[in-house]
Order: C-alpha cells, then structure tokens, then sequence
C-alpha cells in the first residue's frame, strides 16, 4: 500500500516504550487509589470543615496542571534537597499524589451514596464501624465508584505521556524520537494510537465485565 | 426487661421525648400507637443505642444503654430492630444478608450460620429464596427477610418500627403475620404500629404518644374501648 522505513527494531523500541507508559500507570494507579481511599475516608469520617487542610492539599494536585507539577517537583528534588531522585521515580511519585487527589473524590462520592440507613441497619445487628465499612461500604461504594475509578485510571494512563519531562521515555516519547527520525508522523502516529488503544481497552472492557457481574436486576 | 425512665431526647431545638417512663417484661408485647412525630419512633432507635438521649436511662436487662462503658455493638446482638424501610444490603444473596451478622459478629461457622439463617427464613416462609438477590423480592417479602435477619442474632428483644408502613396494602397481611408468630412465640417485642387492628389483637399493652409524651398505655381492650386521655380518643377516632 505504501512504502515505510519502520522496522521490527523500531516496533520494538515502541513497544519498550508502551511497556514504561504501562509500569508508570500501574505503579500511579495503584499507589494512588490506596491512598486516595485512605484520603477519601479520613474526608468522610472527619466532615467537610476537620477535612479542609486535607481538601486544599489536594486540591493543589486537581488545579495545577500536571506539565507543571511534573517540571516543579523534579526541581525541588534535585535543586532544593539536592537528591539524586530519577525522573521514574519523579513521574510516579507525581502521578501517584495526581491520582490519589482525584481518588479521594470518587471514593467520598461512593462512600456517600451507600445509604444512611442501610448502614444503621448493619450497626442494629451488632457489626462494629470497620465491619460495617468492610462488610457492607466497601461493596457497594465500589460498585458505584466503578465507572469513575475506571475513567480515572484511562485519564492517568493518557496523562502519563507527560513524564517525558522529566526524563522518562514512554510511548508518545517513543514516537516522537522516530518521527525525528524517519520523518512518518501520520503514520506513527497511528500506530502509536494503537498501542493506546490496546492499553486501554482491556481495562475498560473489565470494568464492563465487573459492572454487568455485579448488576443483580 | 427493658427499663425507659424519664427520658428526655430532642433534635436541635425540637423536643422528641419529654419524660417517657416505661418498662417491659421478658415476654410482653408492647404496642406504640400516636400520630407522627409523637416520639415514637425515635424511642426505639435510643433503646438500641442508635441515637442518644440528653437526659433520663434506659436499662436492658440491667445493663444501661447510654453509659460510656457499655459496649453498644455487644448489647445490639441481643436487641433486634426492624426499621420501616427493610434495608436489604443489595449486593447479598437473601441468605448471604441473613448470615453476615451471625458469621462476623457472633463468629459462629458458615455451615452453622447457614442453618441458622435457613430455618429463620423458612420461619418467615423465605424458605425457596435462598440464592436471591433482594431485589428480586417485593416489598413484604424483604421486610420478612429483615425480620429474619435481625431473629438469625437470637435476640432477646425484638423492635419492629412501622415495618408495614412502607409497604403495599395487599403485603401488609403476610408481615403482621409474621410478627403476631413471632409473639405467640413469646418474643418480647416493642411494636410502634399505625395497624390498629394489630395493636389490638397483639398485645399484651398498648401505649399511646402524643407529642413526646406517653399520654397513656393499658390493656388493648381498656385503649381502644375506654380511653381516659382526650388525645388517645380523639386519635382512635380520627383513625378508625
């Protein structure tokens, strides 16, 4: 169909570079949900007003753009404490506070939604406040947290095409270094779509397969 | 037996209980009957713990409800409540709800918290809805599901809150049913009903709120023939 200078050598160095954008988003993703549910339940058991340094904490992660939280942070590390942080770790470390702000909102949005008396049920029966949030809140907040969770970690996974400036070589990195190169950037840029793509698509696909398992009706 | 001495209770600025003296026996069923918003309700949901009171005691089987050191979850275990909206945990089958207490809090085995749950919800003829998602029950049966999940605690006392009033007139019969075994069983039960014909033929007293106060309490046949308040015949007669 058309002629390209792209070789197995340079879908390889693509796929390494799927491989970091992968690693980075698994490592955000998870670090930051364990701490965004940490995050969303101190919010919730401690109200809106005791939960407001916490709040204007985080909301520092939602407002700033990531480039920029990306770019500070890497400086501050190296200038300012002058440590000998790498960039991977810069770029996770980031993400994963990026993430865990958001998280916290979904998981105080779920916990929210599970209703005030299905719980004072749970507590009639004699089931004490963390058997009542194990047994009964952690259950049902997921399921209602599901699809924003899902959309959160999809975002992150876009998101992290960022880190390239602090040094990291993901995917869309990748691809630039080869359109310098080879001059095809329609083409790689395609390809490099596609790789996204069967990112995310697995991941959207389990949520799906999860919400449908958990609908009783 | 459940002691209620000069309780005194109030939401913000809004007196709910002023001064309820009441005790029940081991075996008594006990009706509450009153308009809404005579304090009723609110007094099961402090017999539990579930709310506190500001000032009087209520003491079940000698143990006070509101002081500090009493463990409110252990004490819970021996008092079940029946709320009116059923409050069915979605996400469990009808005999994973019934379990969930006795396995986690009592600790007691699946297999053993299973038998228990069955022969509880046979009682309350659920008996072919084991595996069911509560959302594929009506409104009665989940009501009874409720009922069998607070009994699966063998309790000693049993609050049922307006369990029927949520429900559509042609399900109210199958849970008065339930509840009228579950006093000819001997059950010491606090019922705060509007079924009138219920209160009548159930219990041992009836006592009638109004405004916060326990206006009066007797005999069924003394309240609802003989009314010495103004208030309680004024309610029956705009009830019946």
């Amino acid at each position: 169909m058309f002629d390209t200078a792209l070789s197995a050598a340079d879908l390889v160095f693509l796929a390494k570079g799927a491989g970091m954008t992968i690693l980075v988003t698994a490592i955000s993703v998870a670090i930051g949900t364990l701490l965004g549910i940490l995050f969303g339940v101190i919010r919730v058991q401690l109200g809106a007003t005791l939960s407001l340094p916490l709040t204007f904490f985080l909301d520092i992660f939602r407002s700033v753009p990531l480039l920029i939280q990306l770019v500070l942070a890497n400086a501050f590390m190296g200038m300012v404490l002058r440590l000998q942080i790498s960039g991977f770790t810069v770029a996770c470390g980031v993400l994963s506070l990026y993430t865990a702000a958001y998280c916290a909102e979904i998981v105080r949005g779920g916990i929210d939604a599970v209703p005030a008396t299905t719980r004072r049920a749970a507590r009639s029966l004699g089931m004490s406040w963390m058997q009542d949030m194990r047994y009964i809140v952690a259950p049902l907040a997921t399921r209602i947290a599901l699809p924003s969770w899902i959309g959160l970690a999809l975002g992150v996974m876009k998101d992290s095409a960022l880190v390239y400036v602090v040094q990291v070589t993901e995917l869309l990195k990748s691809t630039q270094i080869l359109i310098t190169r080879l001059q095809e950037p329609l083409f790689l840029l395609l390809i490099c779509g596609a790789f996204y793509f069967l990112i995310s698509f697995p991941l959207a696909r389990f949520g799906g397969y999860l919400e449908k398992r958990w609908s009783h009706d | 037996m459940i002691e209620i001495q000069n309780v005194h209770k109030s939401f913000g600025p809004l007196k709910v209980l002023k001064g309820i003296d009441l005790t029940v026996e081991k075996g008594e069923v006990v009706t509450v009957i009153g308009g809404s918003g005579s304090g009723k309700s609110t007094l099961l949901t402090c017999i539990n713990g579930l709310e506190p009171i500001d000032s009087g005691r209520i003491l079940v089987d000698g143990t006070e409800v509101h002081a500090r050191t009493t463990d409110l979850n252990r004490l819970r275990q021996n008092i079940g409540i029946v709320f009116q909206q059923w409050n069915a945990f979605p996400h469990l089958t009808v005999l994973e709800n019934v379990t969930l207490a006795p396995r986690k809090v009592l600790g007691i085995g699946k297999a053993e918290a299973e038998a228990i749950a069955e022969k509880q919800l046979r009682h309350v003829g659920l008996g072919d809805k084991l595996s069911t998602f509560p959302s594929r029950l009506s409104g009665g049966q989940q009501q009874r599901m409720a009922i069998a999940r607070a009994l699966a605690m063998s309790p000693d006392y049993m609050l049922f809150d307006e369990v029927t009033s949520a429900l559509d007139p042609q399900l109210v019969g199958e849970v008065l049913e339930t509840l009228k075994m579950l006093a000819e069983e001997g059950m010491t039960m606090i019922c705060v009903t509007h079924e009138m014909a219920f209160a009548r033929d159930v219990s041992d007293r009836v006592a009638y709120f109004h405004k916060g106060i326990m206006a009066e309490i007797g005999a069924p046949e003394q309240i609802f023939g003989d009314p010495q308040h103004p208030e309680t015949w004024a309610f029956l007669a705009s009830v019946r």
